[in-house]
């Protein structure tokens, strides 16, 4: 059992060299780089995961950035908007008053010229209705008598000279 | 469990050598005494290859004598499961190399070899070797499965451990030598290879401290032999020990006790057959990475003009 062979001891180198020669070329060599070219692709996809993951969370932050600006400016567009139909509101309103004031100015203006004019046509007519009626009365009561007396009264009331 | 039923025995992976004792001490008349030795002789080397239902006679080639050294390159038994454990080997591993070539995700068999690959690549040639010892990785994958290989097969019912022969793991460890060297004067230079033999001391000293430090390069190798020739060959003493109890009591009332404690030495067997490929490998990285490293760490005050 404990006897030395020598040719074993080839026989093992030999078949030793030969097997390590063959599966290094065929075996180890395939399958070492299977598994390097495996951990890459995970090493890769994981620094590529943890890329993407940053990249949508930086995305995210951006968006809400964005929408708080776009809120903002909404609420500042509306809030302007309000302001402005607030001051518009107000103009209208102020100009319609005013407008309502002038025209009922005009209008009571021309209700007293309107007026006036009434009263002057109406003191006209009366005066000419006086008159007419004083050359009625005057035609039926004055005798040339009386005409006389008349004429010499007005005259005399006309001044001497 | 009936003793003298020669499958009982074949079941339990002793081959026709223990058959053949069982049916001899039965046809004896249970006069003879048992020897043991018959036994053990199960697990030398021959020229009868054994398999279900015969046995084979192994080719004979003519000894080679070579400057005073016979070699006998007879295939013998355990030549014959050397190269059958590399062909298996080769056939599983170029198999999984083909199969991870197709998977993204390995599966199965190459998931498997993917398993230990990974292992020995992070737990044992980087942390020993450093990334400098990737290199030499290739040769570690071919000691750790060729070793497993070969102690495996020696747990199969008719097979034998190549590993369990001296000269075997006498081989494996010369080239575990060369390659601790080769990774030594490649990664230091051969100067200060041969420098490092000094042992760093006043050249007054070297006369002694040369032959020390000669004589530590061969140990390192010698103890990875002994140690798996030891360790694959203890376990199957033990099982055929227990066996041989069988015997020895003439009794089968005795037969379950053995028995059971064989299942349990082969469990522990097989788990020493993944152990042991794993320790050879390990040292041999871990005295590769010694070699490659102690230039780097050490600061010898006589070759300091080679300071790094």
């Amino acid at each position: 059992m404990f006897d030395i062979n020598p040719g074993l001891m080839v026989w093992t180198i030999v078949t030793f060299i030969l097997l390590a020669f063959v599966l290094g070329k065929y075996a180890w060599k395939p399958l070492l780089k299977s598994l390097h070219d495996r951990e890459d692709a995970i090493r890769d996809a994981l620094d590529q995961s943890e890329k993407a993951r940053a990249e949508a969370a930086e995305l995210l932050r951006q968006n809400e950035k964005n929408m708080a600006r776009a809120d903002e400016e909404y609420q500042k567009a509306l809030r302007e908007g309000k302001a402005l139909a607030e001051k518009l509101k107000e103009e209208i309103v102020t100009k319609a008053r005013q407008q309502a004031q002038q025209e009922l100015q005009h209008a009571k203006e021309e209700i007293q010229r309107d007026i006036e004019a009434a009263k002057q046509q109406l003191r006209n007519e009366v005066a000419d209705l006086a008159i007419k009626a004083a050359e009625k009365i005057l035609d039926e009561n004055l005798d040339p008598a009386k005409q006389k007396k008349l004429v010499d009264s007005v005259l005399n009331q006309l001044p001497k000279n | 469990m009936r003793i003298d039923n020669p499958s009982a025995a074949d079941s339990l992976q002793f081959g026709h050598a223990a058959t053949d004792t069982t049916q001899a001490a039965v046809a004896s008349g249970h006069g003879e005494k048992f020897d043991f030795g018959h036994l053990l002789d199960h697990m030398k080397n021959s020229m009868d290859l054994e398999f279900p239902g015969g046995h084979l006679e192994l080719p004979h080639i003519a000894p080679v004598t070579l400057g005073g050294v016979t070699f006998d390159f007879s295939i013998s038994k355990h030549v014959f499961f050397l190269l059958f454990s590399a062909l298996l080997l080769l056939a599983m591993a170029g198999y999984a190399a083909r199969k991870n070539r197709q998977h993204r995700v390995p599966r199965g068999v190459g998931n498997l070899f993917e398993i230990f690959i990974v292992f020995l690549r992070d737990e044992v040639a980087l942390p020993n070797m450093g990334p400098g010892g990737i290199k030499y990785l290739p040769y570690l994958l071919t000691t750790f499965f060729f070793i497993l290989i070969m102690n495996l097969v020696g747990l199969v019912p008719f097979g034998a451990t190549a590993t369990s022969n001296v000269s075997v793991t006498a081989g494996l460890a010369i080239i575990a030598f060369c390659m601790i060297q080769i990774s030594a004067i490649h990664a230091q230079g051969f100067k200060h290879y041969l420098a490092h033999l000094t042992g760093g001391v006043h050249p007054v000293l070297w006369p002694i401290m040369v032959p020390i430090e000669i004589l530590g390069l061969f140990t390192k190798p010698f103890a990875l032999c002994i140690r798996l020739f030891a360790n694959m060959t203890g376990g199957h003493i033990v099982i055929l020990s227990l066996i041989g109890l069988i015997f020895i009591f003439r009794s089968p009332y005795i037969a379950p006790v053995p028995v059971i404690f064989a299942l349990g030495i082969s469990m522990l067997e097989l788990f020493v057959a993944f152990l042991q490929a794993y320790v050879f490998t390990m040292l041999t990285s871990l005295f590769m990475g010694l070699g490659m490293q102690v230039e780097h760490q050490e600061d010898h005050g006589d070759h300091a003009e080679h300071a790094h």
